[in-house]
């Protein structure tokens, strides 16, 4: 009896540990939302000064996102707007709309450590990858699950991840992006974790290109709103004038 | 001939002002004669090393490939056409695969272009052959305005990150072999030349290439599968004719300005002539001379300007030129950013086109500027002319 019962404890120990697909459903079902409107503040930790540049954005699931600038007075009125896999943005100074495309996807956004194409990523996980979990870990004294993301189909941005999950409000809490070969390329940290809307939000998040030198860049989401009416002319060309 | 011998005494005679009036205008031929020597010059030196480094004897590009517009060239890559593949093995003619990418040099973000070439290649001078040299890391050749430009030096490895075929982050650390020292742009600003197989590999394009370069003795495949795009040289050498014609075009003000000068003394020393001779051309005509006949005398007289002028330019201009041609003329550090492949010294090209063209030129403006004022003796009349009288 003794022996069987030593037989079953790894057998609950196990059970209790969710699969990594069902961890991320329900990492989607708090974070996901068919439209969400949020202010922003991003901080350009440059090397030799800091730039803080305050935005709005209105994004629609994955295929359409919204952004104006406000702040400081230089990027004050700068719009952007991507469509699907296009980008555009415009620049009140020259008053003129450009294809942001190729080479200049590459480059950095207003100095700071996201490209371009970091900022059109913007996928339910689940949808992209599979998940393995590999552990658990303490990150921001939170009990939080390890897993390994594995892109289910060729043409995903990274084909691995690795995302570090509160097991309580199932919140990413840390992620890190690899190159094909394994290098690791991009790591986001949660510095702190706020109730918006009736969800967890990341409050703070650094953003680091660990290819580069620097101290990050830091976003604080300053309010957020979940599946808000937004009107289809604002993801359109015509609005990035107005 | 006796016109000849008579405009000639004429002009000799007039001593100082004669000569005055010849030095000026040979300077003229002799800096528009310098001036576009440099131009055909640099033109001649640009085309030849872009032919040697990058052009080779005509290149083929996959359709889709726009070398301006990077909002193509992320598809501009595909199977090469048999007709080339069986140039590539006969050493006939190389594939170039042209990946975009970033790369990481001290950390700072670059964006570049990453290049692949079988470092076995004879059809174009890059010394792609270093590339073979390295076996546990991947070689990387870089140019010297990017080494510049990074601060990379050889034996530096570096981070370079690209997209796959399929959209995917990908991201190796290279290792520079070699830092060429090459005065085509092209092969060099923001590139980093890697293994072709290398790159096919790790950008998930087996066998495939954006474009294709001829050797220069190579002749062209009679037909190629579609896909694939012929480029003469007349379209590789396009940009560069266009931005000397349009450098020539902003010479071409001085031209006007020195040979303005040049034929401004000559109309007043004609002007002069025709006021201090009256009573001459008056006896001419008396003597049985046609006005017309006058007109031409002082028309010739001051066309011998530009006759004489030419032989004075030739005196100290063709040692200039031969000395010039030699020895080359030693460019400033600026001039790279010009986007000629003219390296640091530049060998003007004075050839007989633009010497003889030069001469016409100024000739035939000489004679024009000599003529207008003479229309004057055709409304002289020979008694008003024997008194001293200008009518």
């Amino acid at each position: 009896m003794k022996s069987l019962l030593f037989l079953l404890v790894p057998v609950f120990a196990f059970a209790q540990v969710p699969s990594g697909e069902e961890i991320l459903k329900k990492v989607d079902e708090n974070s996901w939302a068919k439209t969400r409107i949020f202010t922003s503040k991003m901080i350009v930790q440059g090397r030799r000064a800091t730039r803080t540049i305050t935005s709005k954005s209105w994004v629609k699931g994955d295929e359409a996102a919204f952004t104006e600038y406000l702040a400081p007075a230089r990027e004050k009125g700068i719009k952007m707007l991507k469509m699907e896999d296009q980008l555009w943005t415009y620049s009140p100074q020259t008053d003129r709309i450009i294809r942001i495309s190729g080479h200049m996807l590459r480059q950095s956004v207003m100095g700071s450590d996201l490209s371009y194409e970091d900022m059109m990523e913007d996928a339910e996980i689940v949808k992209k990858y599979d998940a393995k979990v590999e552990g658990s870990e303490v990150v921001l004294d939170c009990e939080c699950w390890v897993l390994l993301l594995s892109a289910k189909d060729k043409d995903a941005a990274y084909q691995s991840r690795k995302v570090w999950v509160d097991k309580e409000r199932y919140i990413i809490l840390k992620e890190e992006r690899y190159a094909k070969s394994g290098k690791l390329l991009k790591r986001t940290e949660i510095l702190s974790v706020r109730r918006m809307g009736g969800r967890w939000v990341a409050g703070e998040i650094l953003f680091r290109d660990l290819l580069k030198s620097g101290k990050g860049t830091k976003f604080i989401i300053e309010s957020v709103e979940y599946n808000a009416d937004i009107p289809d002319y604002i993801f359109s060309k015509a609005s990035l004038r107005k | 001939m006796l016109m000849f011998k008579l405009a000639l005494r004429n002009i000799l005679g007039a001593g100082l002002r004669t000569w005055l009036n010849v030095i000026v205008l040979s300077f003229s031929f002799v800096a528009i004669i310098y001036m576009q020597g440099i131009y055909d010059g640099m033109q001649d030196q640009a085309s030849q090393a872009e032919i040697q480094f990058a052009y080779g004897g005509g290149q083929y590009w996959h359709a889709a490939y726009d070398p301006y517009d990077p909002f193509s060239l992320q598809d501009s890559h595909g199977k090469i056409a048999p007709e080339l593949q069986d140039k590539i093995n006969d050493g006939e003619a190389t594939p170039v695969l042209i990946v975009q990418g970033s790369m990481y040099p001290n950390g700072r973000l670059k964006p570049v272009l990453l290049k692949g070439i079988d470092p076995a290649q004879k059809t174009v001078a890059i010394p792609s052959a270093v590339l073979a040299k390295e076996k546990d890391a991947i070689p990387a050749l870089i140019g010297a305005r990017t080494a510049r430009n990074s601060g990379l030096k050889i034996g530096d490895y570096v981070t370079i990150r690209w997209r796959d075929a399929n959209g995917t982050f990908d991201a190796q650390e290279v290792k520079i072999m070699e830092i060429m020292n090459t005065l085509v742009q092209s092969i060099d600003n923001g590139q980093i030349w890697m293994p072709l197989e290398q790159l096919r590999q790790l950008s998930g394009m087996p066998d495939e290439a954006t474009l294709v370069i001829l050797g220069q003795e190579t002749d062209s495949p009679a037909q190629v599968s579609l896909g694939w795009v012929h480029k003469d040289m007349d379209f590789l050498l396009k940009d560069l004719k266009q931005l000397v014609k349009t450098k020539t075009i902003g010479a071409s003000v001085m031209y006007i300005a020195l040979l303005l000068l040049a034929m401004l003394a000559i109309f007043d020393t004609q002007v002069l002539s025709l006021f201090r001779r009256r009573k001459e051309i008056g006896t001419l005509v008396s003597l049985g001379m046609t006005r017309v006949q006058v007109i031409k005398l002082f028309t010739f007289e001051g066309a011998m300007h530009g006759i004489l002028a030419a032989g004075v330019a030739a005196l100290y201009g063709i040692p200039l030129f031969i000395y010039s041609a030699k020895a080359g003329w030693k460019l400033p550090q600026v001039t790279e950013g010009y986007g000629l492949s003219i390296g640091q010294t530049l060998f003007p090209v004075f050839g007989a086109g633009l010497v003889v063209g030069t001469i016409f030129l100024v000739m035939i403006t000489v004679t024009i500027v000599s003529y207008l004022p003479t229309r004057r003796i055709l409304k002289l009349k020979p008694t008003d002319a024997l008194r001293g009288k200008m009518s």
